[in-house]
């Protein structure tokens, strides 16, 4: 609405004259460039560190360790010359840098050969080769992936990712619907009291239930399984209920009236009246809760430790870190490979995620 | 909306009697959808409370539950004595009062900026400014951890271009608290999107009139949009309060939950943690964990009492 409201402003300055007219909007579009471009700076300072993860991912481990290499993906170039692979080094002529391979080694005098030209012939050099800087080529080590793939068993940490993120979703968005559509259009005793609390819980820390709820899962066998990773989600949450209900109060009662009227009873209401009106916010919060499921550390943490076979994503990664710290190009790819999903899923579902959040205010 | 549909004002005028028979079937109804939460809410949040209110007056250990005894307020008393308890509280506060107000000021200058009429192509720059919000904390952690290696990581090697000789940001006791208020910088998405939609909430007119009246760019901000969107500022800190008594994974997964450098890292609910599951020290943690929430709840209700004095409601007491 602000927008467009903007945007008739904008069209309704009337231009003075032809010339003046032309001015103002060159004045406008530097105006816009610049400050475009001021933009994009704080973005690519904002976002480097994925430029960093992903040049490092591609790196081999010598390069990492390497100061003086560059800050691509890069191995030290080498040509073949006489079933030989000779080093290649930037090597200062006459004719200015060149990239010459270096065949024989000798203490002030060096025989190279021009790879781009091996006819010509080997080419005498005066200097010390030492002094040369190797010349690097661009070369991504795409196989770092598949070893982080394979040493993390990342096929199984995603099977245990999706066996808990699966279930506690459908658990979570099944049970905040339902209750979000009692807090939304019956009235009853004590319900604003009631959604209070349960607005309330929002702030509780975790502490403050996790032991005796630990000592409960711990004497019925639960801990050491995915159960109480997902069982809990059944019986809806604050954050979720909040952002649905919100979204509820705003489609018109008429719509339920007229089904009631027609006979259906408030369960045939919330599936066949609610529930399509609802598809937006149903959709921003099973992505919200998918994603937290995805990310969630602490609870896996504590009821899988040591239970390394049940690993999911997050933890398993973590573990990953704290055994490969001596290879930082491998904990890159891990890392890759650890947000190459939710990424894509959230570029084709944007746009839910971003209302979602507008809605209410609700982000996990 | 009551007079687009005439059907229900007859009902509830005309026919009294039936009407309370209905509104007792409606709170059943409602009572029956709101049950689920209401059985999660007891059997996994009232009831542990309570428990864990109770154990912390005991000497409850996980791996020997029957020597359990009530010590009255013993695990209290030794938390006093406590020098990590006393510790771990005080770096997570100064934390805090570190990160909670730089990341307000930068999440509100990116809101700034993607809503800026001169930016070109907002949508792509709103989503790509929420974008690392989604991403895993353990990997954000890990990518963070990389860039802010003191030798090959890019965040000293760019200082270096500027002839800044940056510090060991994670192995420095100094250093490490803006290197993980850096990494909580990717999680400023949902933030920015509720203050734009706060900033796009502030009526044009009152712009328009600050203009006639002569204020500059400055003034309108310092007294139009600071004032209007202050009960976003307001939730934000709210929820970033609630973020910080929870803070663990970050510097947890960035040390393995050693709290290097020299405890530097051991924030609140890393020792707790170490309390429980290391030592399983159940009936102390628990009072660790009774304090954290009277703090949280002292501190929210002083934040809600001085939100009289800055939070401005434009529709009134609301």
């Amino acid at each position: 609405m602000n927008k467009m409201a903007t945007r008739t402003i904008a069209r309704s300055n009337t231009p003075v004259g032809p010339s003046s007219a032309l001015f103002k909007q060159m004045r406008g579009l530097v105006a816009t460039g610049s400050f475009t471009l001021f933009g994009l700076m704080v973005l690519s300072i904002f976002l480097m560190p994925l430029a960093y993860m992903v040049t490092q991912s591609l790196k081999d481990e010598a390069q990492i360790s390497d100061v003086s290499g560059p800050l691509w993906p890069a191995a030290a170039a080498t040509f073949e010359y006489e079933g030989e692979q000779v080093p290649v080094y930037n090597v200062p002529t006459e004719e200015g840098m060149q990239s010459w391979a270096l065949v024989k080694k000798g203490r002030e005098v060096s025989s190279f050969v021009d790879p781009a030209n091996p006819e010509a012939g080997l080419i005498e050099w005066e200097g010390r080769w030492r002094t040369l800087t190797p010349a690097w080529t661009f070369a991504p080590r795409w196989e770092n992936y598949s070893t982080a793939w394979r040493t993390s068993r990342f096929t199984l940490l995603l099977r245990n990712t999706l066996m808990i993120a699966v279930p506690s979703t459908i658990g979570a968005v099944a049970s905040s619907i339902i209750v979000a559509y009692g807090f939304s259009r019956f009235r009853f005793p004590g319900k604003k009291l009631l959604f209070i609390i349960l607005l309330g819980t929002i702030i509780l820390p975790f502490w403050v239930t996790l032991i005796p709820t630990y000592a409960l899962y711990q004497r019925i066998g639960w801990v050491g399984t995915f159960l109480p990773l997902i069982v809990p989600h059944f019986f809806a949450n604050a954050w979720n209920v909040f952002l649905l209900r919100q979204y509820l109060m705003g489609i018109p009662r008429e719509l339920d009236e007229a089904a009631m009227i027609d006979g259906a009873g408030p369960f045939r209401i919330l599936i066949s009246v609610i529930l399509p009106q609802a598809a937006p916010a149903v959709t921003a919060v099973t992505l919200f809760h998918f994603f937290w499921a995805w990310n969630d550390f602490f609870g896996p943490l504590i009821y899988l430790s040591g239970k390394q076979d049940l690993f999911p994503i997050s933890v398993g990664i973590m573990n990953f870190n704290a055994i490969y710290s001596v290879e930082p190009h491998l904990i890159q790819s891990i890392a890759v490979l650890a947000l190459v999903i939710p990424i894509t899923i959230f570029f084709f579902a944007q746009q839910f995620f971003m209302q979602g959040v507008k809605i209410t205010g609700v982000e996990k | 909306m009551a007079a687009i549909n005439p059907q229900s004002t007859v009902l509830s005028n005309v026919v009294p009697k039936k009407s309370s028979m209905l509104a007792r079937r409606e709170s059943g109804w409602g009572l029956v959808f709101i049950a689920p939460w209401i059985i999660g809410f007891l059997l996994f949040t009232l009831i542990p409370m309570a428990a864990s209110l109770v154990l912390s007056f005991t000497n409850y250990e996980l791996l020997n539950p029957e020597e359990m005894s009530f010590i009255g307020l013993s695990n209290y008393a030794r938390m006093a004595r406590d020098p990590m308890v006393g510790h771990s509280l005080w770096i997570t506060v100064k934390f805090g009062l570190l990160a909670v107000p730089i990341t307000i000021a930068l999440t509100l200058g990116i809101a700034l900026l993607v809503n800026h009429p001169r930016l070109f192509g907002k949508r792509i720059f709103r989503t790509l400014f929420y974008m690392p919000s989604i991403i895993p904390v353990v990997a954000v952690t890990l990518i963070w951890g990389g860039v802010l290696n003191g030798q090959s990581g890019w965040l000293n090697r760019m200082l270096e271009v500027v002839g800044i000789n940056g510090p060991n940001w994670i192995l420095s006791e100094t250093w490490v608290y803006p290197a993980l208020m850096f990494m909580g910088f990717w999680g400023i998405g949902g933030g920015m999107l509720i203050m734009l939609a706060g900033l796009q909430g502030v009526p044009t007119e009152l712009y328009d009139a600050a203009k006639v009246d002569g204020a500059g760019p400055l003034r309108r901000f310092w007294n139009i949009t600071l004032p209007m969107i202050s009960p976003v500022i307001f939730y934000i800190l709210v929820t970033s309060l609630i973020g910080l008594s929870q803070y663990f994974t970050q510097p947890y997964v960035m040390t393995n939950g050693t709290g290097d450098p020299n405890n530097a890292t051991m924030f609140f609910n890393i020792n707790l943690y170490k309390e429980a599951f290391r030592f399983q020290e159940m009936g102390y943690a628990s009072a660790q964990g009774w304090l954290m929430f009277s703090i949280v709840i002292v501190t929210t209700i002083v934040l809600f009492w001085s939100a009289r004095y800055w939070v401005y409601y434009a529709g009134g007491d609301e």
